[in-house]
C-alpha cells in the first residue's frame, strides 16, 4: 500500500493533514515527539478512514537520529509532510541565544536534516513527493517574530533549491506558505475572520496542490497577493511600520 | 474575541479556552462563574454566549465504532457533518439530524434538536445511549436512561447548563442509499397544509415550507416535503463546495416587499412532484449556502420558533400568521413541522403539535412584533425553542416548560448556577 509520513503530526495542521490523506486512501505513518500521545489521533483517524495508521517517535533536534529513523520505518512513504514548527517567542530570542536557536534548529536545521535523508531516497527511488509547511512570515522580516521569519525563509529557500535539483527526476516538492491559521500556536490572538484559514482548509489546500504537482501554494490564497503587497513596500518605508 | 450565535444577534467580548487542553480548562474554569460551552455557533442566539466561553470544535477524536450494532463513540467537538462524510458510503445515518449538519454532537445533545422525523424518532437525545458529563468541581460521570438519569434528562435539552458534555455514544441506523424520494405536495392555505401533514405523517421524513407573508384566502399556503430513504443501494456521499454569500447584505436588501416577491415567485414555481434527491438537498439546503445568515446584514436577525400543542395548533397558528403578514415582516424562512410526543428531558422543546421557525431581520419595531407573537404562543399553550432564541422573557418561558423549577434545582444541587451561566440562562433565570 501506498504510505504518506507526516512529521511533526501533533501539530493541529498535521492533524488536519492526516485526516485528509487517510480520507483519500492513503495509509499513514505519524511521527513526533511524545509519539505516544498520537495513539488517539490514530485511532481517530483509522474510525473515520479504515486505513492502517503507525506512529513512532521522532525527535527534530535530534539530527543524528534522523537517518536510522528513515531507515527503521516499516515501509518506505510514497511522500513526507513535515508540519515541523515552533513559533517561540521573539523577545525571548532576542535576549536568549538558546530560544533563538531552538526556533532555527527546529523551524530550519532540524527538518532540512531529515529532508536530506528522505530525498535522497525518493531521487535513487525516481519517485515521491515532499511537502515543506513553510510560512508567509519567511517572506519578509517582521519585527515581532523574524527569527521565526528567518528560519522560516531559510526552509523556503532550502525548498526551492531541493526542487530545482529534483526537477529532472519524477520527485515532486511542494512549498506550503500558510498565512493566519486557528491553531494552538495562535490561540489567544486576535486574527481577523476573513484572513484566518481553519486547518482543515490548509489541508484541503495541500492535497490539491499537491496533487496537481504544484510548487508553491499560499493558504488561504490570498496571502499571495498579501504578501506580494508586502514585499514590495520599499525597506525605507518598511522600516517604520507595524505589520 | 469577540462572540455570537448564528444570529449574529446579540454579540460579546469573551474569554475563551479550548476542550481539549484537559488540565489547563480545569484551572482556568475554577475561578469563574460565567462559562458556557461553545461548539459550531449555530445555535441562533444567546445560548452560548458568556464572559468565558469553552470551546469544544478542537475536541473531535472518534473514539469507536460498532460495525454491527451502529453504535458510535465521538468525542463533544465533533461535527454531525464529519459523522456524515465517514458514515454515508458505508450505510450509516443519523437517527435524528436537525436541518444543519454543521453542528456538533455536544449541542445536539445540550439543544435536544429534532428532526424531520421528530413525529416519529423524537429527539437527539433518543439516539444517545450515553455521554460523560463535566460538572462544576471537574468530576466527571457517566449519564444515560440507566446511569445519572437526573442528569441525562436534565442535560439533554438543557442548553449547557448542567455542565460539559465531553463525549457521546449514539446509536446511527442503517440505510440502503444516500438518496431520498422526496414528494412535494402543494397547498393552498392553513387547512390544507395541516391536512397534508395529517395525511402523510407514516412517512418517516416530512416539513412544510409557509409563505407567511400570504394573505386573505392564501394564508397558511405552503409546500410540504415528504420522503424516504431509497433502497437503491447507491451510498455516494460527497458534499460539493458551493459559493456563499461573500459579504453582509445590506440593511435595506430584505423588506417586506422582496420578500414577498421571493415568496410568491418560489411558490408559484413549485409543483406538485416527485423525486429523488440527495442527502444534502433534502436535509440541508441551507448548508449548501455557507454563511447564508449574511443576508440579514449586519445587525443580524432573531430566529422565533414556537411549538403549539395539536388541539389549538389551528387556530393558533392562523391567528399568528395573520399578525406576521399584516406587519409585514415575514421571512424566506418559515417552516413548518407536525411534532410527536413530548420526552421527559425537563426542558426539551418538542410537544405533540405544530412547529413553527420563522426569521426576523433585526430592525425598529421587530421585538415589539415577536413579543405579541409570544403572547398569542402563551394563549395556546405552547412553548419557544431556547436554541433559536436571543430574546425571550423570563416570564414567557417559563409558562412554557412545566419542569423548569426541577432543572433549577438539580442546578442548585450541583452548584452548576455558579459555574455554567449564558446570557440566555441569566435572562431567563435558569
Amino acid at each position: 500500500m501506498s504510505m504518506v509520513l507526516i512529521v511533526g503530526a501533533r501539530s493541529d495542521i498535521a492533524k488536519a493533514v492526516a485526516r485528509k490523506y487517510a480520507g483519500e486512501g492513503y495509509d499513514l505513518y505519524l511521527a513526533a515527539r511524545q509519539a505516544e500521545s498520537l495513539q488517539e489521533l490514530a485511532a481517530d483517524i483509522e474510525i473515520r478512514s479504515q486505513r492502517k495508521v503507525a506512529f513512532g517517535e521522532l525527535d527534530i533536534l535530534d539530527f543524528e537520529s534522523h537517518q536510522k529513523f528513515y531507515e527503521s520505518l516499516p515501509e518506505k512513504p510514497i511522500g513526507v509532510i513535515s508540519a515541523v514548527g515552533y513559533l517561540g517567542s521573539q523577545e525571548e530570542a532576542q535576549t536568549s541565544f538558546d530560544e533563538a536557536q531552538k526556533i532555527t534548529n527546529t523551524n530550519y536545521l532540524g527538518i532540512t536534516s531529515l529532508f536530506d535523508t528522505i530525498a535522497n531516497d525518493f531521487e535513487s527511488r525516481g519517485s515521491g513527493f515532499m511537502v515543506g509547511i513553510s510560512s508567509v512570515a519567511g517572506d519578509r522580516g517582521r519585527k515581532s517574530n523574524y527569527c521565526y521569519g528567518a528560519a522560516k525563509a531559510a526552509f523556503s529557500v532550502y525548498l526551492s533549491g531541493l526542487r530545482n535539483r529534483l526537477n529532472d527526476t519524477n520527485v515532486q516538492v511542494l512549498t506550503v506558505k500558510p498565512g493566519f491559521v486557528a491553531t494552538s500556536m495562535t490561540e489567544g490572538m486576535d486574527l481577523p475572520a476573513k484572513l484566518t484559514a481553519q486547518p482543515e482548509q490548509v489541508a484541503d489546500d495541500i492535497f490539491h496542490a499537491q496533487q496537481k504537482g504544484k510548487n508553491v501554494i499560499y493558504s488561504k490564497w490570498i496571502w499571495r497577493w498579501i504578501m506580494l503587497i508586502i514585499k514590495h513596500i520599499p525597506e525605507w518605508r518598511f522600516k517604520g511600520m507595524s505589520l | 474575541m469577540n462572540l455570537s450565535g448564528w444570529g449574529n444577534y446579540p454579540q460579546i467580548d469573551s474569554e475563551s479556552i479550548g476542550l481539549d487542553k484537559k488540565q489547563a480548562l480545569l484551572d482556568w474554569i475554577d475561578d469563574k462563574d460565567e462559562v458556557i460551552a461553545f461548539g459550531n455557533g449555530r445555535s441562533y442566539g444567546d445560548s452560548a454566549l458568556s464572559q468565558h466561553v469553552v470551546l469544544c470544535r478542537p475536541h473531535n477524536y472518534f473514539l469507536g465504532f460498532d460495525e454491527v450494532s451502529g453504535l458510535l463513540h465521538v468525542q463533544a467537538g465533533v461535527l454531525l457533518s464529519e459523522i456524515l462524510e465517514v458514515f454515508v458510503k458505508r450505510g450509516w445515518f443519523l437517527e435524528v439530524t436537525p436541518g444543519t449538519r454543521l453542528i456538533t454532537v455536544g449541542g445536539a445533545i445540550a439543544s435536544d434538536v429534532h428532526g424531520k422525523n421528530h413525529h416519529q424518532a423524537g429527539c437527539f437525545s433518543n439516539s444517545v445511549k450515553s455521554f460523560q458529563l463535566m460538572l462544576p468541581d471537574g468530576k466527571i460521570v457517566n449519564c444515560s436512561q440507566s446511569e445519572n438519569h437526573e442528569l441525562f434528562n436534565a442535560t439533554c435539552g438543557g442548553m449547557g447548563l448542567t455542565g460539559i458534555i465531553l463525549d457521546a455514544e449514539i446509536s446511527l441506523t442503517k440505510i440502503n442509499s444516500a438518496f431520498i424520494d422526496q414528494q412535494t405536495i402543494k397547498t393552498a392555505n392553513l387547512r390544507e397544509t395541516f391536512e397534508a401533514f395529517e395525511k402523510y405523517q407514516d412517512v418517516t421524513y416530512s416539513v412544510a415550507w409557509m409563505d407567511c407573508l400570504a394573505r386573505g384566502d392564501n394564508l397558511g399556503r405552503g409546500l410540504l416535503m415528504v420522503g424516504e430513504f431509497c433502497d437503491d443501494g447507491n451510498l455516494y456521499y460527497q458534499v460539493k463546495r458551493k459559493p456563499g454569500v461573500p459579504f453582509s447584505f445590506p440593511g435595506f436588501a430584505l423588506n417586506s416587499w422582496s420578500i414577498r416577491a421571493f415568496n410568491a415567485l418560489y411558490y408559484g414555481r413549485a409543483s406538485a412532484s416527485r423525486q429523488k434527491v440527495d442527502i444534502e438537498s433534502f436535509f440541508y439546503p441551507l448548508d449548501a449556502i455557507a454563511d447564508w445568515n449574511r443576508i440579514y446584514g449586519r445587525k443580524g436577525f432573531v430566529q422565533y420558533q414556537f411549538v403549539l400543542p395539536r388541539a389549538s395548533s389551528f387556530e393558533g397558528l392562523r391567528e399568528i400568521l395573520k399578525v406576521i403578514s399584516d406587519e409585514g415582516k415575514g421571512s424566506f424562512l418559515a417552516v413548518l413541522k407536525l411534532c410527536g410526543a413530548e420526552n421527559e428531558n425537563l426542558l426539551s422543546f418538542p410537544l405533540e403539535g405544530y412547529s413553527l421557525a420563522l426569521d426576523f431581520k433585526i430592525e425598529p419595531g421587530v421585538f415589539d412584533l415577536i413579543n405579541l407573537l409570544d403572547q398569542r404562543v402563551l394563549h395556546h399553550g405552547g412553548r419557544i425553542y431556547l436554541a433559536k432564541d436571543a430574546r425571550v422573557s423570563q416570564a414567557v418561558f417559563e409558562k412554557g416548560y412545566a419542569s423548569v423549577d426541577q432543572f433549577r434545582d438539580i442546578r442548585q444541587h450541583y452548584k452548576m448556577n455558579h459555574k455554567f451561566n449564558s446570557l440566555q440562562s441569566r435572562r431567563v433565570g435558569i
